[in-house]
């Protein structure tokens, strides 16, 4: 199969989810149904795609295909912030809270986190990014354990709500957030356009980037600040969804076989769509919601996954 | 012409280069040799920009490295390190076209995919083009990241080490196209080398340094001294002169 047709057939293949999670199994007030689940798969292509760029990007730019970019720890600090909200008012007083505050709370404060993390990196000459991760890894350990720390002094009935709010979900993804939302991601993917063409190089690795005319480190920070941005406002909007990144880059450079970023970038993209959709069919339709989307899209891309290998073992 | 004014680099409070002046001539081959840890390998890092210098002057044809675009330098200055570890699966050709990218950023033209065509052909990879570069054996592999060099179509090539982990007839094979490559092409090479005996076959000049300082420079037959030798490595050698060629004996 040439890179087009394997584009081609993921394309296909979304498509026909897309119309079964939208036209099937409707029963009662068509309009009101349908509008919801338009806002749902709107909330899954926007984070999915999100997710998907932003994994592929940071596994090229660490040169390692087993990161994610939750290694930078702003799934743990948005843990933190919703357990310290309901911990310190109650989670009667934030289901009062605007939703749309406890949003730009959550996407600044992870956004200032990155961005207080990458100066302290960046301001040493020797710039090691296994450093910054180091000290990601660190400090997410640090977030959850505090996090942790306050879910086991709350009450029973409040961390169900914690609980709630520690698995991504698109059932209550509501329509203002998402329009901020798809206008924060939709800029920063403007901007991340000009260094696409870099990303090919950059697998290279850092000395043959530089050599080859890259401006390494420029180009390095920006696609940071990119990666930082798109998975706090995904994570903001529907809650720790970094687990998806791994499963799909895997799958992606297993099915795509290229190293040309603009084809596996957009295979990601698909292949996310894919899972998402899929895995979100399986949650209503299937299990009517006794599971959780990460369970599944975990368990069927990991098969898939193992597939794969597999099969490539018997190459050798 | 390449010249080194005062380069000084640090690692903690250790210097590994110290105060290293030196001009690199055009349309000849210049060899960089002296013991482990010597700041070989650093110092022709940083006339290639991949490690910053603490102090000191880089100029490459009267222009100081760090005022120049980081993509015009790309055109006139290539350097292959000794360890290129590339954990994605890429063809030769693919890795030979990724030296066209100070060009044309990754879309190439007709004219570059002539250049890797023709990189290609001079390292004599023509039937293996399409491998994979993991399929490929140590010496095989070295032609093709020198391919990629040599597609990037620069003046000056510096190659850290090229002949690490080679045999000799693949060592001897890499040196002759380099020697014709200064020949016919006029390129500038300079290559960081352990082998004293290749150094002195292939090289016009030979620079010697030592804990990070230039111990001597001159050329391949000023260098090629036991005196000289003794100071750089600290042990004796026996220099025989075979077929024109000054052959250093040192094995016992």
């Amino acid at each position: 199969m040439g890179y087009k047709t394997k584009i081609s057939v993921l394309t296909g293949l979304s498509a026909i989810l897309i119309l079964v999670f939208l036209f099937t199994d409707i029963s009662g007030n068509w309009s009101y149904i349908l509008s919801r689940r338009i806002t749902k798969l709107a909330a899954i292509i926007l984070t999915g795609a999100a997710i998907a760029f932003s994994t592929v990007v940071f596994q090229t730019i660490t040169n390692n295909r087993i990161l994610t970019p939750s290694i930078l720890g702003l799934d743990s600090l948005y843990m933190l912030i919703q357990t310290f909200l309901i911990f310190a008012f109650g989670s009667m007083k934030l289901t009062m809270l605007n939703q749309n505050m406890n949003f730009l709370l959550s996407v600044g404060l992870m956004i200032a986190f990155a961005g207080l993390l990458y100066k302290l990196l960046f301001k040493g000459e020797q710039q090691n990014i296994y450093f910054l991760l180091l000290i990601g890894l660190v400090i997410g350990t640090l977030f959850e354990s505090l996090s942790t720390f306050m879910q086991v002094l709350l009450d029973p009935n409040e961390f169900m709500v914690v609980q709630d709010r520690m698995f991504a979900s698109f059932n209550n993804v509501n329509d203002e957030l998402l329009i901020i939302s798809s206008i924060g991601l939709a800029a920063i993917t403007l901007y991340a356009l000009k260094f696409l063409k870099y990303l090919d190089v950059l697998s290279l690795g850092r000395d043959q980037a530089v050599n080859l005319g890259v401006n390494y480190d420029y180009v390095i920070k920006r696609l940071l600040i990119i990666i930082a941005v798109m998975v706090s406002v995904s994570t903001a909007l529907v809650g720790p969804i970094t687990f998806l990144g791994l499963l799909v880059a895997n799958v992606a450079h297993e099915f795509m076989r290229t190293y040309r970023h603009h084809y596996l970038i957009l295979g990601a993209v698909l292949i996310s769509f894919v899972a998402l959709i899929g895995g979100q069919l399986l949650v209503e339709r299937v299990f009517t919601f006794s599971t959780t989307l990460s369970v599944i899209v975990n368990f069927v891309g990991g098969v898939y996954f193992i597939y794969l290998l597999l099969k490539e073992s018997k190459k050798w | 012409m390449v010249e080194l004014k005062n380069l000084l680099k640090e690692y903690g409070d250790k210097p590994v280069v110290e105060d290293v002046s030196l001009n690199i001539q055009k349309g000849k081959i210049t060899s960089f040799i002296g013991p482990n840890g010597a700041g070989k390998s650093t110092l022709v890092s940083m006339i290639a920009r991949l490690i910053a210098r603490d102090e000191g002057e880089v100029y490459i044809d009267g222009m100081e490295i760090s005022r120049c675009k980081s993509n015009d330098l790309a055109k006139k200055i290539a350097i292959l390190k000794q360890s290129n570890f590339i954990n994605i699966r890429l063809r030769v050709k693919e890795l030979v076209s990724f030296g066209r990218f100070p060009y044309s950023k990754g879309r190439l033209t007709k004219e570059d995919w002539k250049f890797v065509d023709d990189a290609i052909a001079y390292m004599g990879l023509e039937d293996m083009q399409d491998k994979y570069l993991h399929e490929l054996s140590g010496g095989q592999k070295q032609r093709a990241y020198i391919a990629m060099v040599l597609a990037q179509d620069t003046e000056y090539i510096i190659l850290d080490e090229p002949l690490n982990n080679l045999d000799m007839k693949h060592s001897v094979q890499i040196m002759k196209t380099l020697r014709k490559l200064v020949n016919d092409m006029g390129k500038t090479i300079v290559i960081v080398i352990h082998d004293i005996n290749f150094a002195s076959c292939y090289s016009d000049y030979i620079v010697a340094l030592k804990d990070g300082k230039l111990v001597k420079e001159g050329t391949t037959d000023e260098i090629i001294e036991p005196s000289v030798l003794k100071e750089v490595y600290g042990m004796d050698f026996n220099i025989e002169n075979i077929d024109g060629n000054k052959i250093c004996v040192y094995f016992s």
